[in-house]
């Protein structure tokens, strides 16, 4: 979190009021108090191979949690299950307190996805698209515009605002993407990879705007393959390897259970990842 | 590497190139398919020397000199296979400019570039020709079994008209760029593709009705007004259907036309398509659509996602362009409903088929459009909706839209006979809901942009929404005509839509 301590964010009026007047969504279990945000349990998908194997993973609310691990570990394939894209071959997956195998759309309320591939309208201009997605999650305009505005302003997409999507280069799309996702205020953001096509001034925006979230209450999944990144901002590293998590914990935490005590993640991150396919 | 060769090798590359996508198209991209679909070639061109017999195989025993009105119909024939040819070509002249990935390569490469481009030139032309080549040798077979070897120079003209058919469509393609920009011009080349294509049978047609009051495209051209009209026998006008009959100057004289035509739009153009293709490139529209300023709307979530097909509907090129022709197509049986208002003519039951075939090619697009080119897959499937909820959303909006697309036309057939509008309106009806499911059945995830090779995702699916909506044409005016026929065709369609049904991909609940 030092890098937060450092950039002061302010969490704007609007966004308190709309963490504190959260509607749980109708006739869904009401959450323990002590609940966490997101419990993954034997969670198992399997296509040719086995992709993710049984895999156990707990998220407290409020914490700003990074996944790492190869390519092809089985990160996306988790987050996208978590987000009921996928249906997985086994294990449970709870959201606030919510099955979101048995209720998926009171799951999904409380929740936003953003794909490593940012999947825009090309005929719609962001304001549009944030429209739609307000829209989408039921929010009511007089709370989603001005949010919308806020959300494009700090990403630096306001001058296009108006302009349609078809335009727009990666990083840009990228930013519409995640703008979506923030727009209906979910509790729980899952991120795959959003820094990836990011230029430093945006990046360090998208950072200081997960960050504000993750103060004003919500909590944030993300993988990454920046090291860095997942050292600084995050709360807790998961460390996943051929679809098992090997490792968890703070870096503090990480650094003991693996070496000394200022070993780099980077080195962790290959000594815990090649140990699986050594043993 | 001399530019000689580098020249050869590029011309090899790009006939490779229009090769495998030809290819594609025809396998659906799969390479196991190959005999498969050389089989199935072989017998669509077996086949269609049947039509090619029943339409021209009369015209096989006829000799030079010809009558005047002979000259038009055989001239009127060749201008509008020509037209066709034309119409295919801005279609692929434009899809060299969007689509081709390879001009960062090309562009970055040390060849010069005004030469690069000039190959690329012929080789639109080329394959422009092949298509013209392939498709007529049916005819002209039927033409040389029946008549004789004499009949191989119409070959020498398909090729002429080939070449000067990409000539044009490319100096067209890139004047349109000159004057409205690359943005626009995609569309209206699209438009004006579509236009072309169906705009010379049209206006026949219409002028046939304005002075006969029938359909047949002949009637007019071998009327006495248009033989009056036009010049002499022995005008070079003819030139082209004289060279159709053997006359060997006439044949060479056009192909040397055709190549100087060629050469010059290669000579004049072929540096300015380096600019061109430049602009094209990198995206469709830069910054230039900008919407107003206005309060955000509020409604259910299905609301919001209906209002977003409509948008993206609305927004669609393609989508204009194919309405514009569904609406061209339907100029001359709407003015004969027009001409025969007050008499219930026979005439006037010809309307119904065509409406009704129209409508369920008009849903069978949109349902694509709206079910499978949706390009935010993964944000729809995370929203907090069902999703047959969300499938529902989107099968309103293809019925809405058909339905204020037809309602107009139904209405003013209610005008002239309200039990044909009853029957067409149902027909509709059916026809879209069926061309609506049969996409439903068999959606896949596609971008929007995969429109064009939506085909080659499912050939069932494709074959099976052009039958269905063929056979509730057919049940339609049989329906009007001949009650019982009407009924069998209608359930023989609909067990055709049952069977598209079975063999439909089943999917996790
Ligand atoms: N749709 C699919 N069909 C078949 N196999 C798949 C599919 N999606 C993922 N896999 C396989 O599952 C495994 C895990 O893939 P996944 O995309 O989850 O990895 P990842 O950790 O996100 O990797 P990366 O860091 O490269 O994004 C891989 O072996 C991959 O080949
Ligand atoms: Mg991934």
């Amino acid at each position: 979190m030092t890098e937060f301590a450092a950039v002061r964010f302010t969490v704007p009026k609007h966004l308190r009021v709309m963490v504190a007047s959260d509607a749980k969504p109708d006739g869904v279990a009401v959450m323990k108090p002590d609940s966490s945000a997101l419990e993954v349990k034997g969670l198992t998908k399997r296509f040719d191979r086995l992709a993710v194997d049984s895999l156990d993973l707990t998220i407290h609310a409020g914490e700003f949690y990074a996944l790492v691990g190869p390519n092809g570990a089985g990160k996306t394939t988790t987050l996208r299950m978590v987000a009921g894209l996928l249906r997985p071959d086994g294990g449970a997956v709870s959201i606030f307190g919510i099955d979101a195998l048995q209720s998926p759309v009171a799951a999904k309320q409380v929740m936003a996805w953003v794909s490593d591939e940012p999947m825009i309208y090309d005929k719609l201009t962001p304001l549009e698209y944030l429209e739609f997605v307000a829209g989408l999650w039921g929010i009511a305009p007089s709370v989603s515009q001005p949010v919308a505005q806020d959300l494009l302003e700090s990403l630096g997409l306001a001058p296009h605002r108006h302009e349609r999507c078809e335009g727009f280069s990666k990083g840009m799309r990228q930013k519409v993407a995640l703008a979506g996702a923030l727009v209906h205020d979910p509790r729980l953001i899952i991120l795959d990879e959003p820094l990836t096509g990011l230029d430093a001034v945006s990046a360090r925006h998208v950072k200081g705007l997960l960050g504000m979230r993750v103060r004003a209450g919500c909590t944030v999944i993300m993988t990454t393959h920046i090291l860095e990144v997942a050292e600084r901002m995050a709360d807790r590293i998961g460390v996943i390897a051929s679809g098992r998590l090997v490792a968890e914990g703070t870096l503090t935490e990480l650094r003991q259970q693996n070496g000394h005590a200022d070993t780099s993640l980077e080195d962790l991150f290959i000594a815990l990842v090649t140990l699986p396919e050594a043993a | 590497m001399s530019s000689a060769t580098a020249l050869s090798w590029f011309a090899r590359h790009e006939l490779r190139l229009a090769w495998r996508e030809w290819f594609a198209m025809m396998t659906g991209g799969r390479r196991k398919r190959t005999r498969a679909a050389i089989i199935g070639l072989i017998c669509f061109a077996a086949l269609l020397h049947l039509p090619a017999w029943a339409v021209i195989g009369r015209f096989a025993d006829l000799r030079l000199p010809l009558d005047k009105s002979t000259l038009i119909v055989i001239s009127a024939t060749i201008f509008l296979a020509w037209t066709l040819m034309l119409s295919q070509a801005i279609e692929s002249v434009t899809r060299v400019f969007y689509a081709r990935a390879d001009l960062d390569l090309i562009m970055s490469s040390p060849a010069t570039l005004a030469n690069l481009f000039s190959v690329r030139i012929a080789a639109i032309a080329l394959s422009v020709t092949a298509i013209a080549v392939l498709f007529s040798t049916p005819f002209i077979d039927v033409l040389v079994i029946g008549g004789g070897a004499r009949w191989l120079a119409a070959f020498g003209v398909v090729v002429a008209m080939g070449l000067s058919a990409a000539a044009i469509a490319i100096a067209v393609t890139i004047l349109l760029f000159r004057l409205i920009g690359p943005a626009r011009t995609r569309l209206i080349a699209q438009i004006l593709a579509a236009i072309i294509g169906a705009g010379f049978v049209i206006a026949l047609q219409v002028a046939a009705i304005m002075s006969y009051g029938t359909l047949s495209r002949f009637t007019i051209l071998t009327s006495g007004t248009v033989a009056a009209h036009a010049p002499d026998i022995d005008s070079i006008w003819w030139g082209p259907a004289r060279a159709v009959m053997g006359d060997s100057e006439a044949l060479l004289l056009l192909l040397a036309l055709a190549l100087v035509l060629l050469g010059s739009v290669m000579a004049m153009f072929s540096h300015r398509f380096a600019d061109t293709a430049i602009d094209a490139a990198p995206y469709g529209i830069p910054g230039s659509r900008r919407a107003k300023e206005r309060p955000f709307r509020t409604g259910s979530r299905q609301q919001a996602l209906r209002r977003k097909e409509f948008s993206l509907l609305w927004r669609d090129p393609w989508l204009i362009s194919q309405t514009l022709m569904q609406l061209l197509y339907l100029v001359p049986p709407a003015l004969l409903l027009w001409r025969n208002f007050a008499d219930s003519s026979a005439a006037l039951t010809l309307i119904t088929p065509v409406i009704v075939m129209a409508a369920g090619q008009l849903a069978g697009g949109l349902a694509w459009l709206t079910i499978s080119g949706e390009d935010a897959p993964d944000l729809v499937a995370t929203a907090p909706l069902t999703p047959s909820g969300v499938i529902r959303a989107k099968i309103e909006v293809v019925l809405i839209a058909i339905t204020v697309i037809f309602c107009p036309l139904v209405a003013a057939l209610a005008f002239a006979s309200p039990y044909q509008a009853a029957v067409s309106a149902a027909a509709i009806i059916v026809s879209a809901a069926s061309a609506t499911a049969i996409q439903l059945w068999f959606r896949v995830q596609a971008r929007r942009s995969q429109f064009r090779r939506r085909q080659t995702s499912s050939r069932l699916a494709t074959f099976a929404e052009a039958f269905s909506s063929i056979g509730w044409a057919a049940s339609a005016a049989l329906l009007l005509a001949l009650p019982i026929a009407g009924l069998i065709c209608g359930l023989i369609t609909a067990s055709l839509v049952a069977i598209t049904w079975k063999f439909s991909p089943r999917r996790e609940p």
